[in-house]
């Protein structure tokens, strides 16, 4: 099936966006998934449900507190304006942060868990060995934890790629902007032109399950947490 | 994976979208309005020159951006009260608002035959569900519920409506056979003045509000002058007046 231009541009838009925005939410989701798993707490778990909001909110109305939020009204949209950077509404960047935002929950969930279930003690005899904290979080726990991470990544990615509400929100639907694969089958909904929503969508739902069957792959049933790669055997 | 990932990342973080040229202007425009805003834009690009960018989505979504410092410099509404709003409230050019098209309603069913040509399936009953958009939300939708009210048959439908949150929700429910039969826009199952499919009952006029789609200047537009350019294009040539009067909607008149 040859693309048309615009929808080349909306599907490099979308892969572009999946990746950035799985990585910044890897980054961030890896550091608080840590510090959640590693202790109770009031404000810990206060955090934890802030944290698994998105999942719970309409995408409409995320987005349109995203828009307040980041606009030039808004406390963050005068922080950066006062900075002198142009304002994230309407851009990719936007976009980025949205999905960011929206994608986390499904970072933080596997991450947690792996990182729950690992308990302490791995970490203990790497830290009777010598190990400071980060060379032991990066030997040990990442190889231990990579199923965790597989999962997460992908579902990030997915979920990015699916996201809607919050990006038609943010974004504006500006063409070859922030005109991703979802808000492109939408306009294609709205000229009446089934045929090459169809066809879209089965572009993004080929992506998805392409995704879901590489977490299964990687991530086979009952190895959640996998053993430890053997390298130096 | 990894070793990819990197080199990956950096392509498609070069690969960044054309930006926009000088000359490019943004224009928000009403998701019912999406494919004849198309079809004037190609010819207004062919004429002039310069490149109307144009976004799809719902009127109130677009109101909220433009409150919160979306970049349009020109925005076609599927109603009249928005652009009034952004107007008052200094978001739109005083002085720059008019109605490019009005909306036509028809009773229709996706089934040939099952609405007739007067609209008595209306009082003959025997569906289960009949479609309307959200009054609140979709003018087409206060103009069905106007219509029912109208033909004093609204209290013995109201329990086999059904609330579709726009109009296209509302079109999909009736064209996938779900609702027998809904009120929609004309538009949508109208091609070069001709129902398109199914069957229908155009309500007359005198039975509902006008059902006005009005365009106005925003801010960000004030100084470009390819954006006044295209709303008079909108207002004024025959090219987009017959575009227009071909996707089903009617003119106001002059």
């Amino acid at each position: 099936m040859p693309l048309s231009p615009a929808d080349a541009g909306a599907l490099l838009l979308s892969l572009k966006l999946g990746l950035v925005a799985t990585s910044l939410t890897l980054l961030l989701g890896t550091p608080l998934s840590w510090w959640l798993a590693r202790g109770e707490g009031a404000f810990r778990q206060a955090v934890g449900a802030v944290a698994t909001m998105p999942i719970v909110l309409p995408p409409t109305v995320l987005g349109f507190y995203l828009l307040v939020l980041l606009g030039p009204r808004g406390p963050a949209g005068q922080i950066f304006a006062h900075l002198g950077f142009r304002l994230l509404p309407f851009t990719f960047w936007g976009l980025v942060v949205a999905s960011v935002i929206s994608s986390l929950p499904f970072v933080v969930q596997p991450l947690r868990n792996a990182f729950e279930a690992l308990g302490p003690r791995p970490l203990e005899a790497a830290a009777t060995l010598g190990a400071t904290p980060l060379h032991a979080f990066l030997t040990v726990v990442l190889p231990r934890a990579r199923p965790a991470f597989l999962t997460a990544a992908v579902m990030a990615f997915a979920h990015a790629l699916g996201e809607f509400g919050v990006v038609l929100m943010i974004g504006g639907n500006i063409p070859d902007v922030t005109r991703v694969l979802s808000l492109q089958i939408y306009v294609y909904v709205e000229m009446g032109r089934y045929g090459s929503a169809h066809a879209l969508s089965a572009l993004l739902v080929a992506i998805a399950v392409v995704s879901m069957i590489l977490v299964q792959l990687w991530n086979p049933r009952g190895r959640r947490l996998g053993p430890a790669p053997r390298r130096h055997l | 994976m990894r070793k990819l990932f990197l080199p990956l990342l950096a392509l498609l973080l070069v690969t960044s979208p054309a930006a926009l040229r000088a000359e490019d202007f943004q224009v928000a425009v009403a998701a019912n309005f999406t494919s004849p805003a198309t079809e004037i834009a190609a010819a207004f690009e062919r004429e002039t020159g310069d490149r109307p960018v144009l976004s799809f989505g719902s009127t109130g979504n677009f109101k909220t951006q433009i409150e919160n410092g979306a970049p349009f410099a020109a925005f076609l509404s599927a109603d009249a009260k928005t652009p009034g709003e952004l107007e008052e409230s200094g978001l739109a050019v005083p002085g720059t608002r008019f109605t490019y098209a009005r909306g036509a309603l028809v009773l229709w069913s996706a089934t040939p035959g099952y609405v007739d040509g007067k609209g008595e399936v209306l009082r003959k009953g025997g569906f289960r569900f009949l479609a309307v958009a959200n009054p609140d939300l979709a003018p087409y939708g206060f103009a069905g519920r106007e219509v029912l009210e109208r033909l004093g048959l609204l209290p013995g439908l109201e329990s086999k409506i059904v609330t579709g949150n726009n109009i296209t929700d509302t079109f999909q429910a009736v064209k996938t056979g779900n609702a027998e039969l809904g009120f929609i826009a004309w538009s949508q199952v109208c091609k070069d003045g001709k129902l398109t499919e199914g069957s229908a009952y155009m309500v007359p006029a005198d039975l509902y509000g006008p059902i006005l789609q009005d365009a106005v200047l925003l801010k960000p537009g004030e100084g470009s002058g390819p954006a006044r350019a295209f709303l008079e294009y909108v207002r004024d040539s025959p090219a987009a007046r017959e575009i227009i009067l071909s996707y089903g909607y009617e003119l106001p008149a002059r």
